[in-house]
């Protein structure tokens, strides 16, 4: 059912939107309305007033700065799953897969994950990993934040009055790079686990990056450094059995999961081990053996 | 599945897949669902529902609500003119809660508004001091609790002795197993649309499964005669049980009559959640005695039913439950005892399988239990042990009627299993999208079930259906109750009355209670051979009159009755079923042991179907009953907290996607005329949800080795076994 009418307004650029917030500071920000819309029709949102994104064309699509993408705030998850900027950053496209149906989509963006910040952001642990910076543009100028920091807690943001999401700068690493998602179901679902494992082949680092674990992304830091330190990376970046699950332990260890109506604790700790030990093994093949991974970046 | 070569008869009578008349409508968007109703000058009704699972009410203040701009009524228990109370069985459930609420969603008051979101908001300012009572939440806690309602917290206390009931077998397994609460999880939500008259009567359009129950139901609270109550279907998205029991109609008539303004409502996906009966919830215990060759000697079964705050059908779900608790299988000796209590949970009540399903649960994995223990095959062992015409079942009935259980376990176990896939791709590994499984620790299982229940009501109940039929220069109209909630009736009347008469062009007049007596309700697989009956004998009626020389337009009504059935006494004996259909199941799935996630790649079934009367009607019920089949078995529970539900939406009330559903193979259906069904056809919705999770949960076994007593099976279950 539609809620009672509320005034939309139409900015056709990041000046304009500020302006908008600036007119009606109590104004909600409308992208691909597939957080905002279930909220407004399940009653637990009613707006006063609309600022719609979706004419605003410096938001929209992404672009490729030197060793780093930028990815405007209304790219769409369609947008993400496949093509070149799959093929350039393998995990978020991974990731933008698994999330709802095609319709669904066609309509979401990255910003509204990262303005609506849910534990369950499907991309947060792949931008947590790879310490993609969120641009914003604010009545105090523009700021940038690394993820990590800007997601504060459970659907909190460092989003100040007025702010928001423009860009997010995602650095380009050479390297394969794994996402995976557990959920009751093929498709169309809340992730009860998601592991973001990236490899950089030139800083000799993995990264990891955990979602549905925490009130925020989690970066297993002491994994990545165990699988830093392991990996063989003169021979093409192999880790044997043995560091492969130990991987998963430590990234188990990073998390601080909870019981809910998903899953429990002692499983979502379980599920970690086992898929960022599955990710570490895709990313850092034992010798001889080609991942199923992303692309080669031989 | 696909159906092809001979099956895909084209034509338009009985026998050939007929073409929905609703068909086009609804896949191109046009249909009207009752979501869509309108009228000039309607306002808009919201139910304000207790938060608690139980609690006294100690005042509730209307007056903010009706303080509100654009705000028509506010109705509470007070303004209720007739019996506070309704129920499919016993009103025992109040219109609005007055001193005391019983469930999480119990409708407390209700607003009329001028628009849907005023109306809401006018809902959330009506002030309830409630006083939280602790919620008796565990059923078998709640059969000694205190009463939580003046009707008591037993719905039905049932006991089967059949045989010899101290009778011992070489061999015993025991086991204990638990279903978890299904939810229907339609697609189209409650939605209504009642017009006051100007004599106090009012007009009721509704999506329903049973018009003429519900008129009684809403006139009795409304302090109406039935005929001042007049209901006409309005377009259904889906039912599978959720809607026998009232859910708005009484509080958009009452708004409707308090305001002068037709009122409409829509409930919101939660809503819907909240305001409907589920699938009861199951523990059941089983002991199952056998002769070392594998004959069954005696089954002796508990099954305790959690029917929640109200007793909407819980009994009669309790008869099917004990009545079929020992499975479609020759068994000497039974001593089955069974309970339907009353908790603070959500109410249960009717959902397709209707008590068969759990004790289908129930019965299979004790049969795969006496498989292993015995060191037989299982499905070797269901045939040893298959009924046959002739047997009985624990309530002493002899099945007089078709009972190809033999043959559905032999072409169904018999179809080709799916090949292994060598190099499987993300997709078509569990878990699908999130591409989390990992292809060396993927087993495939493959289980087996045979599953059966009732058609039509029972136990004494006369379901009759009437039917109209009108012959008019070469056009004919049926006029029937029947409501269409998806299953095909119309097309089948179309066929029907196409056969009997050869005329081609049929129209289906709407389902209302105007000048049409009661179809019975679309429920129990009994609106082909009750309905059908109706349509039928109506056709025969009007064909004699022709055949007699009769000319211009003739009417015949029809009144189609199933020979009468009986209660069940106190040893749980009684000839208390018209009919019964069977179907048996093989479930492939794959799991990934490290991650309990599961495909269910492949359900083969074979199904007794009395006669194919629309054979892509017959395959959509299979397909669709195999998918909620498929659901309960893995991802389908309403999760409660203390008697909270905490996944009243889509989002976390995961149903199958087409990504989740397997590939269904029909490996046949079994055509054995059913003696005294209308064309010998026997109802086919209800089977392939009865046996299909059954059949699942025993691949999932085959496939970790893990005892599994309980589904859905969840992912914890299986990795951290």
């Amino acid at each position: 059912m539609p809620a009672a009418a509320a005034p939309v307004a139409l900015p056709e650029s990041v000046d304009e939107v500020l302006q908008a917030l600036a007119d009606e500071p109590e104004a909600m920000i409308l992208a691909g309305g597939t957080d905002l819309m279930v909220e407004v029709n399940a009653g637990r949102r009613r707006p006063v007033s609309v600022v719609s994104l979706t004419r605003v064309r410096e938001l929209a699509g992404w672009s490729r700065d030197g060793d780093e993408v930028v990815l405007g705030a209304c790219l769409t998850y369609a947008d993400m799953e496949r093509g070149p900027l799959a093929a350039l950053v393998p995990a978020l496209g991974q990731a933008a897969r698994t999330i709802g149906s095609p319709q669904i989509r066609a309509a979401a963006t990255i910003g509204g994950n990262l303005g609506t910040a849910s534990p369950a952001g499907d991309t947060l642990p792949v931008l947590a990993a790879l310490d993609a910076v969120v641009e914003t543009a604010g009545p105090q100028g523009s700021r940038r934040l690394l993820v990590g920091d800007f997601v504060t807690g459970v659907k909190q943001t460092a989003l100040l009055p007025g702010e928001i999401v423009t860009a997010v700068r995602v650095p380009l690493r050479r390297g394969r790079q794994e996402f995976l998602k557990v959920g009751t179901r093929n498709a169309m679902v809340i992730s009860v686990v998601m592991v973001a494992v990236v490899v950089d082949l030139d800083g000799r680092t993995v990264r990891a990056g955990l979602g549905s674990v925490a009130p925020r992304p989690v970066r297993a830091r002491s994994a990545e450094a165990f699988a830093a330190e392991h990996a063989d990376w003169r021979r093409g970046a192999v880790a044997s059995p043995d560091v492969v699950a130990r991987f998963g332990q430590l990234c188990a260890e990073a998390t601080s999961p909870i019981d809910d109506h998903r899953s429990t604790a002692d499983y979502r700790r379980r599920a970690v081990a086992v898929c960022a030990s599955r990710a570490l093994a895709r990313v850092l093949p034992p010798e001889g053996v080609h991942g199923d991974g992303g692309p080669s970046d031989e | 599945m696909t159906v092809t070569g001979e099956r895909l008869r084209t034509g338009r009578g009985l026998g050939t897949s007929a073409a929905r008349p609703d068909g086009v409508p609804k896949v191109s968007g046009t249909f009207g669902f009752s979501s869509d109703l309108h009228a000039d000058g309607m306002v808009w009704g919201h139910v304000l529902r207790s938060p608690h699972p139980s609690a006294r009410i100690l005042g509730v203040d209307i007056g903010p609500a009706l303080a509100m701009a654009g705000v028509h009524a506010v109705l509470t228990a007070d303004d209720v003119p007739g019996t506070n109370g309704f129920g499919l069985e016993h009103a025992d459930q109040p219109v609005f809660a007055r001193d005391v609420v019983r469930f999480t969603g119990e409708a407390v008051a209700a607003v009329a508004a001028d628009h849907p979101d005023t109306a809401r908001r006018a809902a959330q300012a009506i002030v309830v001091h409630y006083e939280p009572v602790e919620p008796v939440v565990d059923p078998e806690a709640a059969i000694v609790a205190a009463p939580i309602h003046p009707d008591g917290n037993v719905f039905r206390h049932l006991v089967i002795r059949h045989g010899d009931i101290a009778a011992e077998g070489d061999v015993v397994v025991e086991g204990t197993y638990e279903v978890g609460m299904q939810d229907q999880a339609f697609m189209g939500p409650e939605s209504g649309l009642a017009v006051p008259d100007d004599v106090g009567g009012v007009d009721l359009y509704m999506s329903t499964q049973w018009l003429h129950v519900d008129r009684d139901q809403v006139a009795d609270c409304l302090g109406l005669a039935p005929e001042q109550v007049r209901l006409t279907l309005a377009g259904v998205g889906g039912a599978f049980g959720a809607r026998e029991d009232v859910s708005m109609q009484v509080h958009i008539c009452l708004l409707a009559l308090h305001t002068g303004r037709p009122v409409k409502m829509v409930f919101s996906r939660e809503e819907s959640f909240l305001g409907h009966v589920h699938r009861h919830p199951a523990r059941m215990h089983y002991r199952h005695h056998a002769t070392r060759d594998g004959r069954l000697v005696k089954v002796e079964a508990r099954m305790l039913l959690d029917g929640g705050a109200y007793a909407s059908t819980s009994g009669p779900v309790l008869v099917n439950a004990c009545c079929f608790a020992a499975g479609p299988y020759h068994v000497p000796n039974a001593l089955i005892e069974g309970w339907a209590v009353r908790t603070n949970n959500p109410p249960c009540g009717a959902m397709r399988g209707f008590g068969a399903v759990q004790a289908c649960f129930g019965h299979e994995s004790q049969m795969d239990r006496l498989a292993a223990e015995l060191g037989l095959d299982p499905v070797e062992l269901r045939l040893r042990n298959a009924m046959r015409t002739g047997d009985c079942i624990p309530t002493g009935q002899v099945v007089s009627g078709a009972a190809p259980v033999a043959e559905l376990i032999r072409t169904c176990a018999a179809a080709p299993l799916p090949a292994l896939d060598p190099a499987p791709s993300p997709m078509s590994m569990p878990g699908g999208s999130g591409r989390a499984a990992d292809a060396g620790r993927v087993r495939r299982g493959v289980g087996f079930a045979v599953g059966f229940k009732n058609l039509m009501y029972s136990a004494g109940f006369d379901d009759f259906s009437t039917a109209r039929v009108r012959l008019d220069e070469g056009v004919a109209t049926v006029t029937c109750a029947a409501a269409e909630v998806g299953q095909g009736f119309v097309t089948l009347a179309q066929q029907i009355v196409r056969d009997v008469l050869g005329v081609d062009e049929v129209v289906v007049a709407p389902a209302e209670t105007m000048t049409i007596g009661s179809a019975g309700s679309t429920s129990a697989s009994r609106q082909t051979w009750m309905s059908g009956g109706a349509v039928q004998g109506a056709a025969l009626a009007v064909r004699a009159r022709l055949e007699a020389g009769q000319t211009g337009p003739i009417e015949e009504t029809y009144e189609h009755h199933h020979p009468p059935t009986f209660p069940l006494d106190d040893n749980g004996q009684g000839n208390a079923h018209v009919s019964y259909v069977f179907a048996a199941h093989r479930a492939v799935v794959d799991v990934d042991l490290d991650l309990g996630l599961v495909r269910v790649v492949e359900i083969a079934t074979s199904q007794d179907v009395g006669r194919v009367l629309n054979p892509v009607q017959v395959v959509g019920q299979i397909e669709g009953g195999i998918a909620q089949g498929v659901g309960l078995a893995v991802m389908e529970e309403i999760v409660l907290d203390r008697g909270l539900v905490r996944n009243a939406s889509f989002t976390d009330y995961l149903i199958p996607t087409a990504l989740d559903m397997p590939t269904v193979t029909v490996a046949a259906l079994i055509e054995e005329p059913e003696p005294g069904a209308p064309f010998g056809a026997k109802g086919v919705g209800e089977p392939p949800t009865i046996s299909s999770s059954a059949a699942v949960a025993a691949a999932i076994r085959a496939a970790t080795g893990l005892a599994l007593p309980r589904i859905p099976v969840r992912p914890q279950d299986i990795a951290l076994a």
